[in-house]
């Protein structure tokens, strides 16, 4: 009887009777590569020597990975893998457009770059610790949250970078990881529930969590579902994830005290994530909302930005001087999400590029300068200059980059910014972003004039080696940060292709449900 | 019954802001926990509420006859809880590693990674 039934039974309309095409496999392949090397890194958990190279290898992987996705979406549009064959929206599927693939190219390149530098930063006791898994599968985390098309699925994927932070955060077990681990793991957790819940009313609203379906049903559920405060509980929940102002104070009592590496990787990779998901979320699911609320986050922008980069004015160790770095760029990317208009967006997305691979090149840099200057205070670093003037040239280089000066990357997204403002008649935000540039001008400045260009008496205190090691990962962080600054167009082009995908989501949605294969 | 379970979830939303207003992490920690628990009964709720209707079709048909328990809150809280768990022992072990090391519970007195009256940068060389 069930046999019969079972032959009976139409399951087009349900299932993917089809077999995956090769293409689409690569849509899981920035989360594969480094879930499967994470778990053959814990099985050689012990093989301390092994560990790094296995690391690298599947990082390089990723990327090969990453890239071949986000040529075939430049060429093809998106692309969607659902899984359990299971049609959506009821299999969970992963839907990679420009924006995601392109950030998680990024995002890979940056923790290649990390990975080959912490060859010689983390020792013996932190690999047998499990630096390098934990590494792989918060990766595993950064890509999944980037091309997942499910908004729960997004959530898990939050929850599985997040405890590797974690674990990456307290690597050391030192007094001041303790305490920073606490601050940041009870505020990441509780904005990473803010998002559930936020996930569990909108699921209450719609019936559906994948967000091409809500992106295409929200024009008809908008009269009977309060969508407005659901998009306010979720800027509340990414905002915290994002360390926008005024939730994020968990970032500067926590991002100083890992390991330099450590630093650099949250510095640079998972506020994006935050602003990721406010981009996925606010623009592509609920544009009107985010029109209504646009005058709310351009004054967190703002207010981002300024508050960001007064408190690194006002820090002595330079790692903390970073931290606030990061924040105030968080806020110049909220500025264009504010705006909401193609070029602004298009500015965020050049700005998210640029931010993932400056702050983490700024980390790095200052675990070099302390390598080299036995400190991070600015009382006591000085006198690089004078025996290593390549360093001096790499801060310079990286300074004009954070500050959104020529020729370094950092001024195209500004400009761009700036334009999109004044464009949208906001030139109060333009004035921000224009004073935030100036701050950090002298914020990072001062570091330079300290740090590297004042006069040291005692020079032999100095290191006299040079790190060859940190030379080489310096240079290829700066190779695309001049790229960008010199000959932005390409980056450009893509940004821009990333913010019109989620601005008009039509090609999104139809990748996702093609033909009028509509539930 | 939505309606008790709203209340009921609304309560669990205060005592959790409340206990997580407070000083001490020991107290914090159990305001997560009560968060974690409160967002799993939104879950629940936000899916069809019916009484003890399995989702189950019968041979012959190709839809359940009638209303049916809503199964995909279920299995969404199923993963909430795995997670809220696992993330509850990790903050178990680390509240107590910190109150081991540095001696207090009171998130006032964690001071070591933002030091009080710290020095301001150099003004000049």
């Amino acid at each position: 009887m069930a046999v019969q039934a079972h032959e009976t039974v139409d399951l087009s309309g349900a299932m993917v009777l089809a077999p995956t095409s090769p293409a689409d496999w690569l849509v899981i392949a920035p989360v594969a590569i480094p879930l499967v090397f994470g778990a053959v890194l814990l099985i050689f958990r012990h093989e301390t020597r092994l560990q790094a190279g296995i690391a690298i290898a599947g990082l390089i992987a990723t990327l090969a990975g990453n890239v071949l996705l986000l040529s075939h979406i430049l060429d093809h549009g998106p692309a969607v893998m659902t899984m359990g064959r299971w049609l959506p929206p009821f299999g969970i599927s992963f839907a990679a457009d420009i924006l995601g693939a392109s950030l998680a190219l990024v995002a890979t390149l940056v923790a290649l770059v990390c990975a080959f530098y912490s060859t010689a930063d983390i020792g013996m006791i932190g690999r047998r610790y499990g630096f390098y898994p934990f590494l792989l599968l918060m990766m595993a985390g950064v890509g999944g949250s980037f091309l997942t098309g499910d908004i729960f699925n997004l959530y898990v994927w939050f929850e599985v970078f997040l405890i590797s932070s974690f674990g990456l955060l307290v690597l050391g077990s030192e007094h001041r990881q303790l305490d920073g681990a606490t601050k940041y793991a009870i505020l990441n957790l509780v904005g990473t529930t803010f998002f559930l819940t936020a996930t569990a009313l909108l699921y209450g609203a719609f019936g559906t969590l994948n967000m091409a379906d809500i992106a295409r049903k929200a024009d008809s559920v908008r009269e009977a579902a309060p969508l407005t405060t659901l998009s306010v509980f979720f800027l509340l929940a990414f905002a915290m994830k994002a360390a926008a102002f005024p939730v994020n104070f968990w970032l500067p009592a926590s991002y100083h005290t890992p390991r330099i590496v450590t630093a650099a990787l949250f510095g640079g990779v998972l506020t994006k994530v935050g602003v990721y998901a406010l981009l996925r979320v606010l623009v592509m699911l609920f544009p009107p909302e985010r029109a209504l609320l646009s005058g709310v986050i351009a004054w967190v922008a703002a207010a981002t930005m300024i508050v960001g980069i007064m408190g690194a004015l006002s820090q002595t160790d330079l790692r903390r001087v970073l931290g606030f770095v990061v924040i105030s760029s968080v806020g110049i990317m909220l500025a264009g999400l504010a705006l909401g208009t193609g070029e602004g967006l298009a500015g965020t997305v050049f700005y998210a590029f640029h931010s993932m691979i400056v702050m983490a090149a700024l980390y790095l840099l200052a675990g070099i300068m302390n390598g080299l200057g036995g400190s991070y205070s600015l009382h006591t670093l000085s006198g690089l200059y004078a025996r290593h003037p390549l360093i001096a040239a790499f801060a310079l280089v990286l300074i004009l980059a954070s500050a959104g000066l020529p020729p370094a990357s950092g001024l195209w997204p500004k400009v761009m910014l700036v334009r999109a403002s004044l464009d949208a008649g906001q030139g109060w935000l333009a004035f921000a972003i224009l004073a935030t540039g100036f701050l950090t001008t002298l914020a990072l400045g001062r570091v330079f004039i300290l740090a590297i260009w004042r006069q040291r008496d005692d020079q032999a205190l100095l290191e006299t080696a040079s790190p060859f090691h940190g030379y080489l990962t310096l240079a290829i962080l700066t190779v695309p940060v001049l790229f960008m600054g010199l000959y932005p167009q390409p980056v450009i082009d893509i940004a821009e292709r990333a913010a019109g995908g989620i601005l008009d989501a039509s090609s999104y949605i139809g990748t996702v449900f093609p033909e009028g294969a509509l539930p | 019954m939505e309606a008790i379970l709203a209340v009921t979830v609304g309560i669990f939303f205060a005592v959790a802001i409340y206990l997580m207003l407070s000083r001490h992490i020991i107290r914090i920690l159990l305001g997560v926990s009560i968060f974690g628990n409160a967002v799993n009964l939104t879950i629940f709720t936000s899916g069809r509420v019916v009484r003890e209707v399995p989702p189950i079709i019968p041979v012959d048909l190709d839809v359940p006859a009638g209303v049916t328990a809503n199964p995909l809150p279920q299995a969404l809280i199923l993963t909430a809880i795995v997670i809220s768990f696992s993330f509850f022992a990790f903050l178990l072990v680390l509240a107590f590693r910190t109150y081991q090391e540095l001696g207090t519970d009171d998130t006032d007195g964690l001071r070591v990674a933002e030091p009080e009256g710290e020095e301001l940068p150099p003004l000049g060389y």
